[in-house]
């Protein structure tokens, strides 16, 4: 079975605390920046650090990063679809 | 049974060392059980929908009442819908014929998740039980259609919260169908089992498997969004609550526009088997034909709206789906150009599921072009909700789907019992089937272009004729299919025992005995070639 | 017959299920988008009435729940199966701690009377009543993913006990471990979206 490549690969305890501390920082910060008010760009801004957060989670805690190619492009081709779902959706209920 | 039964037992007999028994079925891992479950499964749930359809026709044989009042009438083809769709045609080929033979043909034992396998059909079982539940209970059988638009569905009393259960459970039988497929593909092929040397019936699957697996859950979302607004109250479709009934129409379709290639793709893949086998030629553009399985999925997630022109959405969508309908249309015209050329110049041999793949090309090919003219936005504010759509998806799916699922048993019926059906009846059952099947849905695109609505109880005179043609089609079809099931049953009983290679086709399943041992293989297989490369491949005499 | 242990495989299949758990809540996120394109103004009245405390003590709960998860995982990989257990444990407790806190947050609303087709809630502006039943729908949602997750992580502590989730065979609590981040995931959108950005 060549499936074994990825199986003991551990990740290192310093790792994943350092994950950790990077995702409460950017829950630090999206809160914090509440106080600001940019308008338009809150949304974008809250995604930002949302989809920030999600690529630590899934990169690492997911060990997407250890994985191969193949399961890499399977993630990637869910998340365009999703995107398709609802980008396609906006030709509709923007120009309504 | 052949002689290869005697050292190995067939999948159909006990495991060596176990007394079978009912049990040793329904509880069975065994991927060619588990399609045999399936298989029978979905031929009792099409002779319930075929039964439905012919009293729905019968109904609109003539003007007025004929046999049943409107809330029957509405009853019943929502019935005929939800049983065609959710319990036949979305599992057929992949969960009967796929469960069969995806392992055979990449040389593998069994599925990657034999025990996820047999949890499907379980809820499959479950969800076809909740169906008929929701008829007998509540307050009247469901009488939305198959697409459960709201506001109807919001706010009519009959008992659609049990059938949009039963549809969110269905749905969770085909997602995990799919993520098997997926899986085994990627993991359980045999050794020189290359993707290039994929049967075409597999790179169908494996699509399909995609579509399953990203489409399903939005539907599962939508039907619980239904019951949330019936029985929670939460209205997020509810003008009158902050909700838009439209975004009902997104959903909905965001997953079933998808569904139709679940439908189709499967049967593309049955017929991209049978033609090159009775060409006795490799098959045209096999990485095209691969390819644009591959297409069809990814572009088929971006056309929903195309059911939607008329509700009210806004005109840059209109024109933006109008024109990504067209777009992949184009996979499906490469298909048929490549199924085509593959019968050009070949040897050709012509046996039933020859016929039955001719008749698929045929049906396809109107269904689809029709479909253009449904995708055309312009065209299409003429014909929507009309028998026009009625008639384009019954070729699409019944001629298209119908006709490769039939030409799938004709094909694999020696490899799966060991004998053979009586070719000609076969033949005539097939040509009798695709007369009625023109003469029932013809007609309709006529009608519809005159403008007659789909779902309708009752008509105007000058509809008369029209329906008339099409009652008579359906009891025509109605007879070549009964000819052709009834054959198919005496063949299982009577018909001559066959080798293992009645066709002389090349892909891995025909070198297992018929019907197959419990493991498939006396050893792993080792792929050397191609599947369509017939050197030195002939018929068992 | 022998048995197939074919981690990648089962590997892929995980992550092919969490796909569907992803475009399941991908639908009510389209719903989202277009609601809140359609009633800025509204959320952001609305989103001021949900409590920024609770979310952000539930946000830090699960995170921290998740990096109990990857060491738990790191820890079997390493061999050391009751440091692993105790780490299943804490994570299935922090779940715990979020559904407390979610319950004392939706028991809150609903003493104010803000719930679905509650008469408070239909008093409302259209685009306030679209916010909170897409608030109930989705926290909702996401705290039976939680149960789930929950369970699930139970059952694989039980599994190690027993000696069936080992160092060599973890695939199961691997693959448990991918649904509880996935949980994770989803509310680090669903955090933001409704008590952030108002
Ligand atoms: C060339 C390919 C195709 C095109 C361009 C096409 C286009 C369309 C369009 C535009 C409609 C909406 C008509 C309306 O409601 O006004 C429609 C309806 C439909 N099509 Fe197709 N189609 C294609 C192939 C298929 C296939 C392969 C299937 C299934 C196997 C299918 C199944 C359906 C169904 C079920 C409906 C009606 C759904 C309903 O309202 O109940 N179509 N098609
Ligand atoms: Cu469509």
């Amino acid at each position: 079975m060549t499936g074994h490549n990825t199986a003991h690969h551990a990740v290192p305890v310093r790792t994943n605390l350092l994950v950790w501390a990077a995702l409460m920082v950017l829950t630090t910060i999206t809160v914090g920046v509440t106080s600001f008010d940019f308008g338009f760009l809150n949304v974008v801004v809250a995604l930002t650090v949302a989809t920030t957060k999600a690529g630590l989670v899934i990169l690492w805690f997911m060990h997407l990063r250890y994985e191969g190619r193949v399961i890499r492009l399977m993630v990637f081709t869910a998340f365009v679809i999703l995107a398709i779902a609802i980008g396609l959706t906006f030709f509709d209920v923007a120009y309504r | 049974m052949s002689a290869d039964a005697h050292d190995h037992p067939s999948f159909f007999q006990p495991l060596p060392g176990t007394k079978g028994g009912l049990a040793s079925w329904l509880f069975s891992t065994d991927h060619k059980r588990i399609g045999m479950l399936y298989l029978y499964c979905i031929v009792t749930m099409f002779l319930v929908g075929l039964a439905l359809g012919f009293l729905i026709r019968l109904e609109l044989v003539a003007p007025g009442r004929t046999i049943m009042g409107p809330q029957t009438y509405n009853a019943l083809f929502t019935l005929h819908g939800v049983v065609m769709i959710f319990l036949v045609v979305i599992p057929s080929i992949p969960a009967a014929f796929g469960n069969i033979f995806l392992p055979i043909q990449i040389g593998a034992e069994d599925v990657s998740f034999p025990r996820l396998n047999i949890l499907s059909w379980w809820l499959y079982i479950i969800g076809a039980a909740l169906a008929v539940l929701s008829l007998v209970t509540g307050k009247g059988a469901p009488d939305t259609g198959w697409t459960f638009y709201v506001p109807f569905s919001a706010v009519t009393t009959t008992n659609v919260d049990v059938a949009v259960i039963a549809v969110f459970i269905l749905g969770f039988s085909s997602i995990l169908t799919g993520l098997n497929f997926i899986t085994t593909l990627h993991r359980l092929r045999a050794p020189g089992m290359t993707w290039t040397r994929l049967p075409l019936f597999c790179w169908s699957l494996y699509a399909t498997g995609w579509i399953q697996v990203l489409a399903t859950p939005i539907l599962g979302i939508t039907v619980l969004l239904i019951f949330a607004e019936r029985v929670l109250g939460v209205g997020l479709f509810d003008p009158s609550r902050g909700g838009d009934p439209i975004l009902y129409q997104h959903l909905f379709w965001i997953y079933s526009h998808p569904a139709v290639y679940i439908m189709i793709l499967p049967a593309m893949g049955v017929i991209s088997e049978i033609l090159p086998v009775f060409a006795r030629k490799p098959i045209f553009g096999y990485k095209m034909i691969a390819f644009s399985s591959l297409a069809i999925a990814f572009a088929g997630s971006l056309v929903w709206a195309h059911h939607m022109f008329v509700s009210g959405m806004s005109d840059t969508a209109v024109m933006v789906f109008s024109f990504l309908t067209f777009v992949v249309a184009i996979p499906s015209a490469i298909k048929v150009f490549n199924w085509v050329s593959t019968l050009y110049k070949g040897s050709i041999r012509v046996e039933p599921p020859l016929w039955y793949a001719l008749a698929f090309i045929f049906l396809f090919s109107i269904g689809g072009l029709t479909g253009l003219v449904l995708g055309s936005a312009g065209t299409n504010v003429h014909v929507h909700d009309t028998y026009f759509v009625v008639a384009h998806f019954h070729y699409v799916i019944f001629g298209g789907m119908g006709f490769g699922l039939f030409g799938a048993m004709h094909y694999w019926f020696p490899k799966i019992y060991g004998r053979m059906y009586d070719k000609r009846m076969a033949n005539w059952s097939c040509l009798i089937a695709f007369v009625g099947f023109n003469l029932l849905y013809f007609p309709m695109f006529i009608l519809g272009l005159q403008g007659m609505p789909r779902r309708y109880y009752d008509y105007l005179p000058k509809y008369a004729e029209g329906h008339f043609f099409s009652t008579m089609g359906s009891w025509v079809l109605a007879t070549g299919l009964l000819l052709m099931f009834w054959n198919l049953w005496r063949g299982i009983r009577h018909g001559k025992p066959v080798g293992r290679n009645p066709w002389g086709a090349a892909t891995l399943e025909w070198m297992a005995p018929s019907p197959p041992p419990h493991h498939n293989f006396d050893a792993e297989p080792v792929v050397t070639h191609g599947p369509y490369d017939f050197t030195g491949v002939k018929p068992d005499a | 017959m022998h048995e197939h242990r074919d981690y990648e495989g089962a590997k892929i299949g995980m992550w092919l299920f969490l796909f569907t758990e992803v475009l399941l809540f991908g639908g009510l996120f389209l719903l989202y988008a277009v609601f809140l394109h359609r009633y800025p103004a509204e959320f952001h009245a609305a989103g001021k009435e949900l409590s920024r405390t609770f979310g952000t003590v539930n946000t830090v709960v699960l995170i921290t729940s998740s990096l109990f998860m990857a060491l738990a995982i790191s820890a079997l990989q390493r061999g050391r199966t009751v440091l692993s257990q105790r780490l299943v444990l804490l994570t299935v407790a922090l779940a715990g701690v979020f559904l407390v806190n979610k319950f004392f947050e939706w028991n809150a609303k609903i003493g104010h009377g803000i719930y679905p087709d509650s008469p408070g809630l239909l008093a409302l502006p259209p685009g306030e009543m679209v916010f909170f039943n897409l608030y109930y729908l989705m926290t909702g949602l996401h705290g039976i993913h939680v149960v789930i997750g929950g369970a699930v992580l139970l059952y694989g502590w039980h599994l190690m006990r027993v000696g069936r989730v080992t160092p060599e065979h973890f695939v199961f609590l691997e693959n448990g471990g991918l649904y509880w981040h996935l949980v994770d995931l989803v509310w680090i959108y669903l955090f933001p979206l409704f008590y952030l950005v108002v």
